[in-house]
């Protein structure tokens, strides 16, 4: 059923879900959410289960009018939320009804936010996913991002009883500390991984859903080790450093690469770079195979606790619903 | 099956939820035959924990979950299967026809790839088409197969600026690669023709025309051919 529809629609939208995991060997990267936290607890908030689409805003967000009554909630970036011009609470469920202006402004925090709706986006299934890959023009609406003009649908789902709402919210500083497992390729840097695990980088304006490209001091390679290697599997987290010597952490849609990989950024904190901006430091944090594992343990905990902790109750909307 | 591969696979570790298995260093058929072998073991068998298995040139990352098992078990599931790995494990080889209008609007570097290595345009063509090339991975975009064999009477430098746009079907050369574009993308190949096939197609029930380890062979086909199959292929 049609939801809403597209007045303005930020500079990059796209509907995303958890990813496409069936076509990895074949060029097709996983896409989905890249903050998978901020993604889930949407879902929650609206009473959908985790493998619903969101809509992942990036830096500056779109205006929508409402077509239905559904329930919505936005995590993730901070982006001024208002609902008919009036200031509206993220991390929480709100009501909205037909005609309602749902408008977002720019991300004064973080730089992605999710907007979850009952029953979720509802676009084709593609390849096992609803995720939009743009540059394979699949996914999401018509494989692109959004347009004015554009109709969303939602899936079925029953609006709830009573909103809902996380009793925290993760704050996205300035300052990032990312904790990485060496390899696959430190060995081509025996000096500079102490650079690299001890200087901060800055992150810079050429970052998107492939990869976040820092700059910062220059990670040498031993001369002895090769510039590049024959390309090989790459993964969520990889830092990649080309010949130039600046580290490009890689997001969701790479499958393969040739440029050796100092270190690989752990899944618990993958979503922290996702919400990095433009000019935020990051610090990468050196911890072992073991750790990274508990950690990732303690993440996925996280997670259910989030889950369990989406209480019932809303401050600023008790009368919307 | 090959003195480039190593006695023993070597592990990587890439992140909490990887492990890269490298079965040899250079590119090789044998090694690479090794990997697609015991790609399809570890699908046929996965251990214990085991996700998805992603093979490339000369290694394959196992994804895995760390809840499920430990790095070491997981070490130890592989090598198991790792034991005499030949060809009897890989499904036979296809060789796939991609038909090619060579020069013109769909090749403009086909003169720069033939003056570059003093031969004439038809010669380019005729070495471009004598032999298939084996996919050696597909990757980097759906459907791009890194491709082996190129003559090395076709190597030629990459564009000094890449084009902004290359259209879906182009086929180029870089170096000592070649290798036909999936999709419309910017890019920097010396571009020699254009096929009028879909090489990715979400909307089939297969959206793909080949897999590793298959060949490609170029065949080269006129203009009313090309219209007449991209018809087809659109209609």
């Amino acid at each position: 059923m049609a939801i809403f529809r597209v007045h303005q629609p930020g500079p990059y939208s796209t509907i995303q879900d958890r990813g496409r995991f069936d076509f990895q060997h074949m060029g097709v990267p996983v896409s989905g959410a890249l903050d998978p936290f901020a993604h889930a607890v949407a879902n929650d908030l609206v009473g959908n289960d985790a493998d619903c689409a969101t809509l992942e805003i990036t830096f500056f967000g779109p205006e929508l009018e409402v077509l239905e009554n559904a329930d919505i909630a936005v995590t993730g970036a901070a982006m001024a939320l208002t609902i008919n011009g009036v200031q509206a609470p993220q991390w929480e469920t709100l009501r909205v009804q037909p005609g309602d202006r749902v408008d977002f402004g720019q991300a004064a925090s973080g730089c992605r936010a999710y907007l979850a709706v009952t029953g979720g986006f509802d676009v084709p299934v593609v390849m096992g996913s609803r995720a939009t890959f743009v540059s394979g023009a699949i996914g999401g609406v018509a494989g692109r991002q959004l347009q004015s003009g554009d109709i969303l649908s939602r899936g079925p789902g029953p609006l709830l009883d009573t909103p809902r709402r996380l009793p925290w919210q993760p704050i996205y500083g300035t300052e990032i500390h990312l904790r990485a497992v060496p390899g696959p390729q430190d060995d081509s840097f025996p000096t500079a991984l102490g650079t690299f695990f001890s200087e901060f980088f800055t992150v810079t304006g050429k970052s998107n859903r492939m990869g976040y490209r820092l700059q910062g001091p220059v990670l040498e390679r031993d001369p002895a080790a090769p510039k590049s290697i024959i390309s090989e599997p790459s993964v969520h987290g990889n830092v990649q450093v080309p010949p130039d010597g600046q580290p490009i952490v890689l997001m969701v849609e790479q499958t393969i690469g040739g440029y050796t990989k100092i270190a690989t950024v752990v899944t618990a904190d993958l979503f922290k770079i996702a919400q990095a901006r433009p000019g935020d430091r990051v610090r990468f944090h050196r911890v072992d195979l073991d750790e990274a594992h508990s950690l990732y343990r303690q993440w996925l905990d996280y997670l259910r606790l989030a889950r369990e902790a989406v209480v019932p109750g809303g401050q600023g909307q008790g009368e919307r619903m | 099956m090959s003195g480039a591969l190593y006695d023993e696979p070597r592990f990587q570790v890439s992140g909490d939820r990887v492990l890269l298995v490298a079965l040899g260093d250079t590119i090789d058929l044998g090694v690479n035959e090794a990997v697609r072998a015991l790609t399809e073991r570890l699908r046929r068998d996965p251990p214990k924990g085991m996700e998805v298995v992603l093979p490339a040139y000369r290694s394959l990352a196992v994804v895995y979950d760390p809840l499920a098992t430990r790095p070491a078990a997981l070490e130890s599931a592989v090598r198991r299967r790792a034991r005499h790995l030949d060809g009897s494990d890989i499904p036979p080889p296809r060789t796939v026809e991609i038909p090619v209008c060579y020069g013109d609007d769909f090749g403009p570097d086909i003169g720069f790839v033939a003056e570059h290595n003093r031969i004439e345009v038809p010669d380019v063509i005729a070495i471009h088409t004598a032999n298939p090339y084996h996919i050696y991975t597909i990757g980097f975009a759906p459907g791009f197969c890194y491709l082996g064999g190129l003559d090395p009477r076709l190597h030629t430098p990459r564009l000094e600026t890449p084009r902004t746009t290359v259209p879906a079907g182009a086929v180029g050369i870089a170096e000592a690669q070649t290798g036909i574009y999936p999709l419309q993308s910017p890019g920097g190949w010396r571009l020699i023709g254009r096929t009028p096939l879909k090489l990715f197609d979400a909307r089939r029930k297969n959206p793909f025309l080949y897999q590793a380890g298959d060949s490609l062979q170029f065949v080269a086909i006129s203009v009313e051919t090309y219209r007449q199959l991209h018809e087809k292929e659109n209609g």
